[in-house]
């Protein structure tokens, strides 16, 4: 097959590739642009460890073709903080225990900042819902909740 | 106040922040320059045999560096070890195969295996292996395979690999007493660890010539597993244990290691191997299903008379380590209670389905379904309350265990935790719909920390004081995801007055840290944790020691906060902790200590009667749970959970509500829906859309009331909560659904069909 030369934005660093038409976009980040931070869970679209942005949009880059992404701009966890400045989204799930083993994490975070741009204000309910697509085994999600919650509220105050 | 400075506060675990920010690097992703890629043949039957194996095709295919079988490993047959100096013997130690040879006992076992330059190369060299298969037909029932002339799963002459017992009593005489019996068989499923991370490891050569493995295991121990399996001296394979991705006991049996291990020495060239979601569904160990047939007796009055139990456990394919946990399940079969009369035995048996090992919990979940279901029956019959029949009935401090006798002389904290359960759940809401019942149910129950006595447990930890004020800490402490690392930063943080931001931990390498045994049976924070006090409070007597010369005061006067030796008197007098370590060095003081902390040892018991100490100690606690009954669909929502264990002590109060919030979803998932199905040895069940586990909509936020009665025996009177976190659960869920609506669901997990069904049978 005839590879695709494709030109995008990664956590705002220009950057090219020559793609195949049936890579995912979870293998270019991961095998060779090494952003290693986007995980692989179940390779199917059922656990949500692999969600990144597009364009600011939440996806699931074990679904989405890498040719796809030409022209658009991705953002990764790795995008996430400015310098050593974390995201309010990670100041909280770190303030509220939120991680544990940590492999949902990335993708956690990432939705739950997109849940916060629809919503700014979510209810309980309202964040067990748009957080249901993101699997986690070890917390019981309480404590990611709390976090989503809390930093909800501290960006209102 | 409380006299601790660092120990039992909520500090964000030492690897947070690499999570957060996603640079962590976990065993999947890690590069090595011209890496191949490994992929594993997997068997298409339950039960065959291998007439031949042909690979000549899938060696030619440009790209492919190995295709192996079981001819080409060293020593394919070994044993189940999990980090075990001790050779116990007794059939515990199983057979552990490498590669299918001759014959196939599971669907899914490995038969070959490829390395090759990319993953694609690799799944095409499968493709290209033939196998020859002569099906055989299997046995997948465990109560078939019991029988003598059943199929042979393996090459044995019985599929019976374990058989244990306990006994105190008599039980007839017990039952002739008895106003209220209740008789009943209880099933309960495999579950899945489903760790969002899958198996997966990098393996290479060093410059001298050791096999080096950095893979996601909770046993870097299985190094000398490895090396029996290549034939190596075992300091020649060295593991790396990365930060797992979880594991819950699935990644306790050796995974990917030995795989990788081949394929790295055949080649010798850096390999990669991380398992596909369906492959570590279809692959990995499950939590043993039971059948448990029970019978127990009970006076008017609620108390207890006698107990019969028989327990069998279906180990799939492969031992592992089916015998242990078929001892633990045994060994919990009478719950927390005082029973006069009691007979428990346990059977684990081979069949063709998945093999079966550890999975957070090691045998006690199963029995606590069937025993603690049937003491609500018993209070129902009586007309008690639920509380009430537990509050006559358990163990208190000073009391022993029904099924080995083994005295608890820690503290007991029940029926304590039942009553602060019970009462946190508060009332019932009230149901907003007619169709919808709301109902409440209560467990309580016992689970042992720390490894059986018998297998002489041992832990290893280093600590030192650098020149700088810093400190160092060693050790071989796998940890996978519980925050098992951080708090052995805490304890040394408390201890020597460093804060966390100055520690620095290497953790799980076999060639960099001394051996602090495995992350299994809820032992790290009771035997690492020890051992990182003693090494701890080593270096902080020798500081001290120097301190007092330099201070001109009694040592027990001194104590080391915020990196200052201070006069607890008169804390205006005190010196900086560096001046006190150049001092110390300028002498040649080793500021350093390596200490090991062993568990008490016991000898191994009678198997067909166990009695006297089999472990070191339990954790005790209580779950509570509402339901919300549909009786139009069938369909439950677990509303409220709340969790109240005795812990002794947190070292970190956030670690241990985690622990205690997620073991009750691991657990509800259990109850709820987790069911790994299989079809004659087939999997039905190798997504997460076919295997659901607990998401956001179908966990309630989990209230957690932490006891802290000090009298646990690790470090600061802690004890273990990671496994205990979860084995109640499940029976308080059933119990709050006979409380909404008088169906009592025998076998896991609850579904809406059984659900009407028992609807549909109470209106008879």
């Amino acid at each position: 097959m005839n590879k695709i030369p494709i030109k995008f934005t990664v956590n705002g660093k220009q950057r090219e590739a020559q793609v195949e038409p049936n890579e995912l976009l979870i293998n270019l980040l991961r095998e060779e642009l090494y952003l290693t931070g986007t995980k692989y869970g179940c390779g199917v679209g059922e656990c949500g460890a692999c969600t990144v942005f597009v364009n600011d949009e939440p996806v699931l880059s074990c679904l989405t073709l890498a040719a796809s992404v030409d022209g658009q701009q991705i953002t990764t966890i790795e995008g996430l903080a400015k310098g050593s400045e974390l995201h309010p989204m990670q100041v909280s799930f770190l303030k509220n225990a939120a991680v544990q083993c940590g492999f949902c994490t990335p993708g956690m975070i990432l939705t739950a900042i997109a849940l916060l741009k629809e919503n700014p204000e979510p209810t309980e309910e309202e964040i067990r819902d748009y957080m249901r697509g993101n699997i986690c085994r070890c917390t019981g999600y309480t404590q990611i909740v709390r976090a989503i919650k809390e930093c909800a509220e501290s960006i209102k105050s | 106040m409380s006299k601790f400075k660092i120990v039992g506060k909520p500090i964000p675990r030492f690897d947070a922040r690499a999570k957060v920010t996603g640079s962590l690097k976990y065993a999947d992703d890690f590069t090595m320059p011209g890496m191949l890629y490994g992929k594993v043949l997997r068997s298409k039957y339950a039960a065959a045999n291998i007439n031949s194996i042909d690979t000549t095709e899938a060696k030619q295919l440009k790209g492919v560096h190995a295709v192996l079988t079981a001819k080409d490993v060293p020593h394919n047959e070994t044993v189940t070890r999990f980090g075990q100096s001790t050779v116990i013997g007794k059939g515990f130690e199983g057979l552990y195969r490498v590669l299918a040879d001759k014959k196939v006992r599971f669907m899914g076992e490995a038969v070959a295996l490829v390395a090759a330059e990319t993953e694609e190369i690799a799944e095409q060299a499968l493709d290209l292996i033939k196998v020859d298969y002569e099906p055989l037909p299997g046995v997948f029932d465990p109560e078939e395979a019991m029988k003598p002339d059943a199929y042979q799963v393996g090459e044995g002459d019985t599929n019976i690999i374990g058989e244990f017992g306990c006994r105190q009593g008599d039980t007839e005489k017990g039952f002739a007493e008895s106003d209220v019996i209740i008789e009943d068989t209880y099933t309960v499923t495999f579950q899945d660890h489903a760790f969002m991370e899958p198996e997966s490891g990098v393996g290479w050569i060093d410059d001298y010539g050791v096999l080096t493995l950095r893979v996601s295991s909770q046993v870097i121990e299985h190094f000398r597993d490895v090396a029996d399996v290549l034939g190596l001296p075992h300091n020649k394979v060295r593991y790396i244990g990365t930060i797992m991705g979880g594991g819950f006991g699935g990644k306790e049996d050796i995974t990917v290691e030995s795989f990788l291990a081949l394929l790295v020495w055949h080649t010798k060239k850096p390999v990669r191997l991380v398992y596909n979601r369906d492959e570590t569904f279809m692959c990995h160990s499950k939590r043993h299903p039971f059948v448990m047939h029970y019978k127990v007796g009970a006076k008017k009055d609620g108390k207890l008379t006698a107990l019969n139990a028989h327990l069998i456990g279906d180990s799939g394919g492969y031992p592992y380590l089916s015998a242990w946990v078929t001892l633990y399940a045994t060994v919990n079969a009478a719950g927390p209670y005082v029973i006069p009369n009691v007979n428990v035995k346990a059977h684990v048996v081979l069949t063709n389905n998945t093999f079966t090992s550890a999975n957070r919990g090691f045998g006690a979940p199963q029995p606590n379904v069937a025993y603690e279901s049937i003491m609500d029956e018993i209070a129902h019959k009586l007309n008690i309350d639920p509380l009430e029949i537990r509050r006559l009935n358990c163990i208190t401090t000073g009391g022993a265990l029904s099924t080995t006798g083994q005295v608890f002389n820690t503290h007991v904290a029940l029926p304590e935790a039942g009553e602060k359960a019970w009462e946190a759940l508060g009332e019932p809401d009230e149901s907003k719909e007619e169709n919808i019942k709301i109902g409440q149910g209560l467990a309580i129950g016992l689970m042992s920390y720390g490894r059986m006595t018998f297998l002489h447990d041992t832990s290893r930890c280093y600590v030192k004081l650098e020149s700088d004020g810093s400190a160092l800490i060693r050790s071989g402490i796998p940890d996978l995801g519980a925050g098992q690392i951080s708090s052995l930063c805490q304890i040394v943080s408390e201890e020597l007055g460093v804060p966390m931001s100055r520690i620095k931990i290497y953790h799980s390498d076999t060639a960099l840290t001394p051996l602090a045994g495995t992350t299994t049976a809820t032992r790290q924070c009771y035997m690492s944790g020890n051992a990182t006090l003693k090494a701890a409070r080593e270096v902080r007597g020798r500081i001290l020691k120097k301190a007092a010369e330099m201070l001109i005061v009694n040592q027990n006067n001194l104590d080391i906060v915020d990196e200052n030796v201070v006069v607890t008197y008169d804390t205006a007098q005190s010196i900086p902790l560096v001046k006190v370590i150049k001092a110390c060095e300028a002498e040649g003081m080793e500021l350093f200590c390596e200490a090991q902390f062993n568990a008490p040892f016991t000898s191994v018991p009678d198997l067909s009667n166990m009695r006297g100490t089999t472990h070191p100690d339990f954790t005790f606690g209580a779950q509570a749970a509402e339901v919300a009954v549909d009786i139009e669909t069938g369909k439950v929502k677990v509303t409220k959970i709340v969790t109240c264990y005795d812990i002794g002590k947190a070292i970190n109060v956030a670690a241990v509500e985690g622990q205690m919030e997620g073991g009750s979803i691991y657990g509800m998932g259990y109850a709820m829906f987790e069911n790994y199905e299989l079809e004659k040895g087939a999997p039905k069940t190798l997504s997460f859309a076919e295997y659901r586990i607990p998401t956001t909509l179908d966990a309630p936020e989990v209230k957690t009331i932490v006891l802290e009665s000090g009298g646990g025996l690790g470090p600061y009177g802690a004890k273990g909560i990671g496994e205990p976190a979860c084995s109640i659960i499940a029976p308080a869920i059933l119990n709050a659904i006979y409380n909404a609506v008088g169906v009592r669901i025998k076998s896991l997990p609850v579904t809406p069909e059984k659900i009407l069904q028992g609807l549909k049978e109470r209106a008879l």
